[in-house]
């Protein structure tokens, strides 16, 4: 029992990770770009939901004001950060990155407080019979979530013409924009879907914890890092598989590792360890 | 010279060796780390376990040069494996877990870390002078590897690796080296951080530090050893001169990190040699 309960709170826990790393893969499958500030934007959601929830008492309309602001504010990154520093060396994004990152949260900081918010009325409540499982409403539809959009945005990359431009743009930019592919348009789309994402998984973290702060972002951020390398870079089915494995593997490692390190070093352990195993992460191509 | 004087210089020296020994990795053989404060904290909390232990400063200080060194060779063996981006995520990657196992450990007090550690026996204006000794020594070091033949190698490897390779350059061994040296580096400094602090907490060497010491590393210019050193006392200096930016310092390295690298890449550095051209240029220009 408690096997399987460890199991369950591992995938949610993983679905999660899944809705924020696969914007970030995706924008390194385009760009080779190591997008840190995703996790920013995340945090951007989380706020977003809770500050409009409290203001308009509605939480779907803040949802619908979070995920497409924040996809924009994606857009935004690509266009006055990214753009300009294509053709520079990798880490030059990199550590832009990261600065901007370290920006964002403490622009949290100053606007929302250090000390983090919460909802007025937690707006979801309630919980789900599975068997003999019992599970919180938000966590089951975290997981109904995270399958449900990334099963679409699968079905939207095989099955459309855009999602085909898509496709096509990551796997040769410049046969892609030969054949009439506006590769720039692509990289915007690519931007707002991922970003889009990671507000979702805002949402339904601060739902879930009924609590945001400042600093939320962090260990995502980096932990996210860790995921996509171990996925293969770009390779976003290894990206899904990655996250949660993981999410399964901390929820089980707090458990019997706890007293020899932390929750966010087992992550690392298990990157540094694959990493010097199979330089190109578990699911990379050679 | 005041109290707070003397307090102040010793940081800005210990952050001068952190940053130089980071731009030896980094800056001269281009091999990307952002974990570098887990060194910088392995140095440290050897250091302060010996003293504490009652073994004297000087074998202390060697010893945390030693143990940081020691795990800079490992990093150093994993970067002859992965690359760039990946080398970037397993650096940081080692100081998570550095943070991550030193806070479960109650033979390390665990988050309160160590208190108490002894002095250095060497009174506050002899540690200063040590302190600034090292940096000075570490910077005399940095330019004369600059022009040596390590210097060009490290230069080839950090530029294009696979040509580098092809020239007949060993790569795997100069990588070693410039990791095992600015580890050691950063180890030092980690002794010298533990005696003048003379408490540790393991967020001492979190990601933030690893992130500071880039950013001087970044802002001076990557790879130019007097760019490097004059970000290192301005960016410790900014905060501590003026007051109101202490509670912002994080928003300062955080923007400083971002308009560098989007606006000029190159730096302090960089924009100085701008302007050296420039001011050559208009010399010449007929009056």
């Amino acid at each position: 029992m408690l096997y399987l309960d460890l199991t369950l709170q591992g995938l949610i826990q993983g679905s999660m990770y899944a809705l924020i790393a696969v914007g970030l893969t995706l924008v390194y499958g385009l760009l080779r770009i190591l997008h840190v500030a995703h996790a920013g934007l995340f945090t951007l959601g989380a706020y977003i939901a809770v500050t409009v929830t409290n203001a308009a008492g509605s939480l779907l309309l803040a949802a619908l004001v979070a995920v497409p602001l924040v996809g924009l504010a994606g857009m935004a990154i690509y266009r006055l950060l990214y753009e300009p520093i294509l053709h520079r060396p990798p880490f030059v994004a990199l550590i832009a990155s990261i600065g901007l990152f370290i920006c964002m949260e403490e622009g949290f900081r100053l606007v929302f407080g250090p000390y983090g918010n919460s909802f007025d009325l937690s707006p979801v409540e309630g919980s789900v019979q599975l068997g003999a499982l019992s599970l919180q409403t938000v966590e089951a539809a975290t997981i109904v979530a995270a399958f449900g959009l990334l099963g679409a945005l699968a079905v939207f990359a095989g099955r459309t013409r855009i999602g085909v431009a898509w496709r096509a743009t990551v796997t040769d930019p410049e046969m892609a924009q030969s054949f009439g592919i506006d590769t720039v348009k692509v990289r915007y789309l690519n931007f707002f879907i991922g970003s889009a994402l990671a507000a979702v998984a805002g949402v339904l973290v601060a739902l879930l914890n009924n609590f945001v702060e400042p600093t939320m972002g962090s260990v995502p951020s980096y932990k996210m890092l860790a995921i996509i390398v171990l996925g293969g870079l770009g390779n976003v089915k290894g990206t899904l598989v990655a996250s949660l494995a993981l999410g399964v593997m901390e929820s089980f490692g707090t458990i019997y590792a706890g007293h020899i390190m932390d929750r966010d070093a087992i992550a690392f352990l298990f990157l540094v360890a694959v990493l010097m195993v199979r330089p190109q992460g578990l699911f990379g191509k050679a | 010279m005041g109290a707070y004087e003397l307090s102040l210089l010793t940081l800005i020296g210990i952050n001068v060796l952190l940053a130089l020994s980071l731009n030896l990795i980094t800056g001269f053989c281009g091999q990307i780390s952002l974990g570098h404060a887990a060194f910088y904290g392995v140095g440290a909390y050897t250091a302060a376990m010996l003293t504490k232990a009652g073994i004297g400063f000087a074998p202390a200080l060697v010893a945390g040069a030693a143990g940081a060194a020691l795990l800079g060779l490992i990093v150093g063996i994993a970067s002859l494996r992965v690359r760039a981006d990946f080398l970037a995520i397993t650096t940081m990657g080692v100081g998570f877990l550095f943070l991550g196992v030193v806070r479960q450990q109650e033979w390390l007090g665990g988050e309160l870390g160590i208190s108490q550690i002894s002095e250095s026996g060497l009174g506050e204006t002899g540690f200063l002078l040590l302190v600034l000794g090292l940096a000075a020594g570490v910077f005399a070091i940095s330019l004369y590897i600059k022009r040596s033949w390590m210097g060009f190698a490290f230069d080839s490897i950090a530029d294009d690796e696979d040509t580098a390779r092809t020239v007949g350059i060993d790569v795997a061994r100069y990588k070693l080296v410039a990791f095992a040296l600015g580890t050691a580096i950063a180890g030092v400094a980690g002794g010298l951080y533990a005696h003048y602090a003379r408490i540790i907490v393991p967020d001492a060497f979190g990601f933030t530090v690893s992130i500071s010491i880039l950013a001087m590393v970044v802002v001076g210019g990557i790879g130019s050893t007097v760019g490097v050193l004059i970000a290192a006392v301005l960016l410790t200096l900014m905060p501590e001169l003026f007051r109101f930016i202490n509670d912002y310092k994080l928003l300062l390295y955080g923007g400083l990190l971002l308009l560098t690298m989007r606006f000029s890449p190159a730096g302090l550095a960089g924009l100085a040699r701008l302007g050296w051209t420039a001011g050559r240029k208009a010399e010449r220009r007929p009056a």
